[in-house]
């Protein structure tokens, strides 16, 4: 059992602040990074991994700060995101480098077993390069299993995927967690770090946006305000309808076309189709103006 | 010193399609020595003609280049090093293991195609080829420390090592009075000339240093590229994109 501890790390590059005053805790279980592209996320791996020093404050683990601290390795396990591996040598080859780089009494056996639980032994005594990129991802876990780490640190490591590599990864990292390891993974895909993640850690414009269990994300993520745009036979009645009923905080109609604002997204969503009917009004288009990641992001650092 | 290290750092240097740079110019070298010899009947002069200007002024430095920079820069650029860096290994180490796998290359590429350059174009008792392979082993240990430095400081070292290697040891190195003084070029030849006797004015290998000055400079400088070339590696930066 080991935690990660990122204590107010901020991290920048000349003038550009990539990571701001983060602090968090990475315990037991599996941990999803989540944000959008350019987020910090991978400058936070980095940092946790000990290849990047903090500009401010520390990270940690068990205690000991994590920078030119190559001992760090025999507890963290990387799986990185550059797809670049040692192409002019096998699979098996490449593992059992990584076994003996750990200087493991058995590092054949270390290796197959790590080859074992990716599923790669088939095809372990081909040239990495010859590779595809799910058998590389794949090869790239069992480099970091290989000395079987209490911590395993993966940047993205769903892209790429097709979905079946996809479960395959998803239902490896639970087995894992379920061994009382720390797995923390970064994604920019809400879907992927919710399915698997016990603890999520949004990370949005280098700031830590929240924090805390796939519920509670969603539920701040659904509970913002609502924007819809709506096309109709008459808007004006409709707009006056949905003020009267109180089921939206906002109409517009300067535009050209209805746009609603709704905090209480269930009692909207129900309320209009029943004002259109009663008024008697055809909807032609509702759709919903912001729901992209980004915006839900956005939202969640204006807060 | 790490076997595993150095055992992918050769399979990293002659897997790639660089490696057949590794032997055109030995190669390229060592007919000219022939040629020399056809034209000039063995006369040491003409041999010390090649080996002290082709050899030493442009082969040994590129092959250094190759070598030096094919250890380590590679796998910085595609970041395939994160592989030996999240290891419980000092990094002295991984860079040391590296180093030694340049130098030996290096033995290969360049030193022992200059003695055999000095043997074949024309030599009296192999004093000449003794001396140059004292010369280009003094040469290739600082060039190739020289260049795996540049690699792990500068993600562009290629070009900056060839521009260092061909305009200001090949060209300026060759003859202009102020940049003699610090070429390594000119510091190798000083123990060759000492080696040489009387006979170093006679076959043209001079030096503008004294020996002692040469060897001084060349143990500082390697020592230095080495030291500078550790630190840069417990502090390099890995991150991708984002």
């Amino acid at each position: 059992m080991s935690t990660l501890v990122l204590e107010r790390v901020s991290r920048w590059y000349g003038n550009v602040v990539a990571v701001n005053d983060v602090t968090m805790t990475i315990g037991p279980g599996i941990t999803g990074l989540l944000g959008p592209n350019g987020a910090g996320k991978s400058t936070l791996i980095s940092t946790m991994g000990g290849f990047l020093a903090p500009s401010a404050g520390s990270a940690t683990l068990d205690g000991v700060p994590v920078w030119r601290n190559p001992a760090i390795y025999r507890t963290i396990g990387l799986v990185p995101e550059a797809e670049a591996m040692y192409d002019m040598v096998t699979g098996w080859q490449f593992v059992v480098a990584n076994a003996r780089l750990h200087r493991l009494p058995d590092a054949e056996g270390a290796a197959r077993m790590a080859l074992e639980t990716v599923e790669m032994m088939d095809a372990k005594d081909r040239d990495i390069g010859t590779y595809s990129k799910g058998m590389k991802q794949r090869v790239k876990m069992a480099t970091a299993l290989v000395h079987n780490p209490a911590v395993l640190l993966l940047d993205e490591p769903f892209n790429g995927m097709d979905p079946r590599q996809r479960l395959h990864l998803m239902d490896l990292l639970r087995r894992l967690a379920g061994q009382g390891r720390t797995v923390l993974f970064s994604s920019h895909i809400l879907e992927e770090v919710e399915e698997i993640a016990d603890t999520i850690e949004v990370l949005v414009a280098g700031r830590h946006a929240a924090s805390g269990d796939y519920r509670g994300i969603r539920r701040l993520m659904t509970e913002r305000p609502h924007q819809y745009t709506i096309s109709s036979s008459d808007d004006r009645r409709l707009a006056a309808a949905i003020i009267a009923d109180g089921a939206a905080d906002s109409v517009d109609l300067s535009a050209g076309t209805l746009a609603v604002q709704a905090a209480d997204f269930g009692r909207f969503v129900h309320a209009l189709p029943r004002l259109a009917r009663d008024t008697g009004v055809r909807l032609l288009e509702v759709s919903p103006a912001d729901e992209s990641l980004e915006s839900v992001f956005a939202y969640l650092v204006a807060r | 010193m790490n076997r595993v290290v150095m055992q992918l750092t050769v399979r990293g240097l002659f897997g790639r399609r660089r490696a057949v740079l590794l032997v055109i110019l030995p190669v390229l070298l060592l007919l000219l020595a022939a040629l020399t010899r056809w034209a000039s009947g063995g006369d040491p002069t003409a041999s010390v003609g090649l080996t002290g200007g082709f050899a030493m002024g442009t082969v040994v430095p590129l092959m250094c280049l190759l070598v030096g920079t094919g250890v380590i820069g590679p796998e910085i650029d595609d970041g395939s090093i994160v592989y030996l860096l999240a290891k419980p290994l000092p990094r002295r180490t991984i860079l040391l293991s590296k180093l030694v796998v340049a130098l030996a290359a290096a033995l290969v590429f360049a030193v022992l195609p200059t003695m055999a350059s000095a043997a074949i174009a024309g030599d009296q008792g192999m004093r000449l080829t003794m001396a140059f392979g004292v010369t280009a082993a003094l040469a290739a240990i600082a060039y190739t420390t020289i260049f795996v430095a540049l690699s792990v400081v500068t993600r562009n070292a290629v070009i900056v090592g060839l521009l260092y290697a061909l305009v200001w040891e090949t060209l300026l190195g060759g003859y202009v009075p102020g940049v003699r003084d610090v070429s390594v070029r000119q510091w190798a030849l000083a123990p060759a000339e000492h080696l040489l006797g009387t006979r170093a004015a006679e076959w043209g290998v001079t030096s503008v240093v004294s020996m002692t000055v040469g060897l001084a400079l060349l143990t500082a400088t390697t020592v230095a590229a080495a030291v500078l070339a550790v630190r840069r590696l417990q502090t390099l930066r890995l991150t991708t994109g984002d």
